[in-house]
């Protein structure tokens, strides 16, 4: 069942844009920041987290079916829009968790404030090149088949295949949106942001790194530099798991994630 | 009605061996520069022989492909503004929104205008999917750096009392003031291309003369489109000098040798999208909801004949194109009678761009399609009473 089946997320309102946004648990405040595939991808992993904290997971402006403030053009825009969202729900002692393009906004977030964070955990996370100019750190997702990006960001690409004929039509409509909202943030410079790799020193809470070992749009050894330039970072692998672990690997993830962020003492049932 | 000849200048030795991607991947190793200089030599040639013959001409520009060689269209426009003597110089077009600079296009189109004479029309044009591969901007704002641009060089063009200031969205300059100015006043005539009514409202609006390609007997909806909006802002009918239509043009003494250069000068069609799949249709470029829609495999067909039989440009055999209203083709009198056959529909078009030449068309091949064409079908189609605008118009409203 999609998370749009089980029930619709509520609203939120933030700098005049309304976006969707679930709530599930209770407990430890963890923000949730979706991967560039949308959110309707994690549906799963939400659920797993819900067991253990309160998780918040919205979708991001221009995805799904959240609107797009005018004027936001970058994930530096999208990172104050969050830092305003924690500020509105007066959020503090917050576990983010971001896969992906979210862990890139929540690297964003964090070199600007990290004042309302307890723990960071980014997973497979873009927002810098660490290659000279001519070396593709980040393939290019944009050009290559729907197959050949399946099976470069999946260890089973059948998790990310679709069946756009016989999806709702709202979730054919998300899957356009996330594509046309990561060309929005993330085409030129792609997939990263040439002023973070000078900031990311500012983050100075625990931080944990996870890697699907799997993933061929990023390097391992690209995970562990970017995770080098965060003081005192850590760095983990999830095993059969590519680009999206929180999809492939749920449980792990999950599990990764609270060994790390330490559980609360509330669960759901 | 005008007549614009128009080649895309193809590098066509290139075009049985292309790996799958005409454009954007195939390696340039495949170009032998010696063998392109003297394809460049012999298209400037042919355009040379339309100016001779009182035909107009037209220009564009792709990238990365072997389709077409011109890849920065104010080489072209230069070349032919000196040598040209009479034609109408037209640029369709100038992909503004990939072009990092707008104020090299402004000073670019100007010195055009002023070496040609006053002879330069301006077409501005989004471009086609493939171009994003190219230029790497963001195909998201693709239409907003296009309508900066635009509004940008229209500024450029129209100032004449020193420096201005413009700090844009995309675009910042401080110190504008473009030498040397333009010889058309205000400004060289707008041209677009479209293939969506949506956008054909936008230019009715503006009043630019607005070209379709290959929407053959579809072509009505878009032009009354532009009509609607015309009106509602300028009281009165478009003329048919505000529409223009991209057709493909093979002439012969006899239907057998017209099919002949028909079939070459459709390699045109045959090979445009020929395009490694990934490139085709970058995210932003289209609406998403567009998008939805082809994820689910719906994607509205372009080309249909009078009859509404949908065509596929791609593959269709002659007799489809030429039913289909994107090839004109047989005798001159036969050309005669489709070019106005297709006038009707349109209810009135007043500008052919005319693709007389074409991939695998020989020298000899085109120039007697030129010659015979401006002496046999021109002056006729010069002749011709166009339909109505006003009723056209009303046609629309009621």
């Amino acid at each position: 069942m999609s998370l749009a089946a089980e029930s619709a997320p509520d609203g939120l309102v933030v700098d005049g844009a309304r976006i969707d946004l679930f709530e599930r648990g209770s407990g430890k405040p963890l923000l949730f920041l979706h991967a560039e595939n949308g959110i309707e991808p994690s549906r799963a992993v939400i659920g797993e987290l819900a067991k253990h904290a309160h998780v918040i997971a919205p979708t991001h402006p221009g995805f799904g079916g959240s609107e797009l403030p005018k004027g936001m053009r970058s994930v530096d825009d999208l990172s104050y829009f969050y830092l305003d969202l924690l500020d509105q729900l007066d959020l503090s002692d917050l576990i983010v968790v971001g896969v992906g393009f979210g862990a890139w906004i929540a690297a964003e977030i964090a070199v600007k404030s990290t004042a309302r964070m307890a723990r960071l955990v980014m997973a497979n996370a873009v927002g810098i090149k660490v290659g000279d100019r001519e070396t593709r750190d980040i393939a290019d997702i944009f050009a290559v088949t729907e197959p050949d990006y399946l099976a470069m960001v999946y260890c089973d690409p059948a998790v990310g295949r679709r069946d756009y004929k016989t999806l709702p039509d709202a979730e054919v409509l998300a899957a356009a949106r996330a594509r046309e909202a990561t060309a929005r943030f993330a085409w030129n410079p792609y997939f990263h942001n040439p002023r973070l790799k000078s900031r990311l020193h500012r983050i100075r809470i625990p931080t944990l790194f996870l890697w699907g070992t799997h993933d061929r749009m990023l390097s391992e050894a690209y995970g562990r530099a970017y995770c080098a330039m965060i003081p005192g970072a850590r760095f983990e692998t999830i095993e059969r798991a590519g680009h999206f672990p929180h999809e492939e690997q749920p449980q792990v993830f999950t599990e990764k994630v609270f060994a790390f962020a330490g559980k609360s003492q509330e669960r759901v049932a | 009605m005008r007549v614009y000849q128009f080649s895309e200048q193809a590098y066509y030795p290139a075009w049985n061996d292309h790996e799958g991607s005409l454009r954007i991947t195939l390696p340039n190793r495949k170009c032998d520069p010696r063998v392109a200089a003297d394809l460049f030599h012999r298209y400037y040639d042919e355009y040379q022989a339309a100016d001779d013959l009182g035909l107009d001409i037209m220009l564009n520009e792709h990238h990365q492909t072997a389709t077409c060689m011109s890849s920065t269209v104010a080489v072209g426009l230069a070349i032919l503004a000196r040598t040209t003597k009479q034609a109408r110089l037209l640029v369709l077009g100038y992909p503004i929104g990939h072009r990092p600079d707008p104020l090299r296009v402004a000073e670019e189109l100007s010195a055009i205008d002023v070496i040609s004479r006053g002879r330069l029309d301006m077409g501005f044009i989004k471009g086609i999917p493939y171009e994003v591969a190219a230029s790497n901007q963001n195909p998201v704002y693709l239409m907003d750096r296009f309508w900066e641009a635009h509004d940008f060089i229209i500024k450029a063009m129209t100032s004449h009392d020193g420096t201005f200031n413009w700090e844009g969205e995309y675009f910042h300059y401080r110190q504008v003031n473009i030498w040397p100015r333009v010889w058309q006043e205000p400004h060289p005539p707008v041209w677009s291309t479209t293939g969506s009514p949506t956008q054909a409202r936008v230019l009715g609006e503006r009043g630019y003369v607005m070209a379709t390609l290959g929407t053959g007997f579809g072509t009505r909806k878009i032009y009354d489109a532009y009509r609607k909006s015309y009106v509602g802002k300028y009281g009165k009918a478009p003329g048919a000098d505000r529409f223009a239509y991209l057709g493909l043009v093979a002439v012969a003494n006899d239907r057998e040798e017209a099919r002949k250069r028909g079939e070459l000068i459709a390699g045109y069609l045959r090979t445009s999208p020929i395009v490694y799949p990934p490139f085709r249709n970058p995210p932003g470029y289209m609406p998403a909801e567009d998008n939805a829609r082809i994820l689910r495999g719906e994607s509205p067909p372009r080309t249909y004949t009078k009859a509404g039989r949908v065509v596929s440009m791609q593959t269709a055999p002659i007799d489809d194109l030429i039913d289909a209203g994107v090839l004109f083709c047989g005798t001159p009198d036969d050309v005669y009678e489709q070019l106005t056959a297709f006038c009707e529909h349109c209810g009135g078009m007043g500008n052919l761009l005319m693709m007389g030449q074409a991939g695998f068309l020989t020298h000899e091949q085109t120039i007697d399609n030129f010659e015979l064409f401006a002496r046999e079908v021109y002056p006729r189609l010069k002749a011709y009473q166009q339909p109505d605008a006003e009723a056209a118009a009303a046609a629309v409203a009621a």
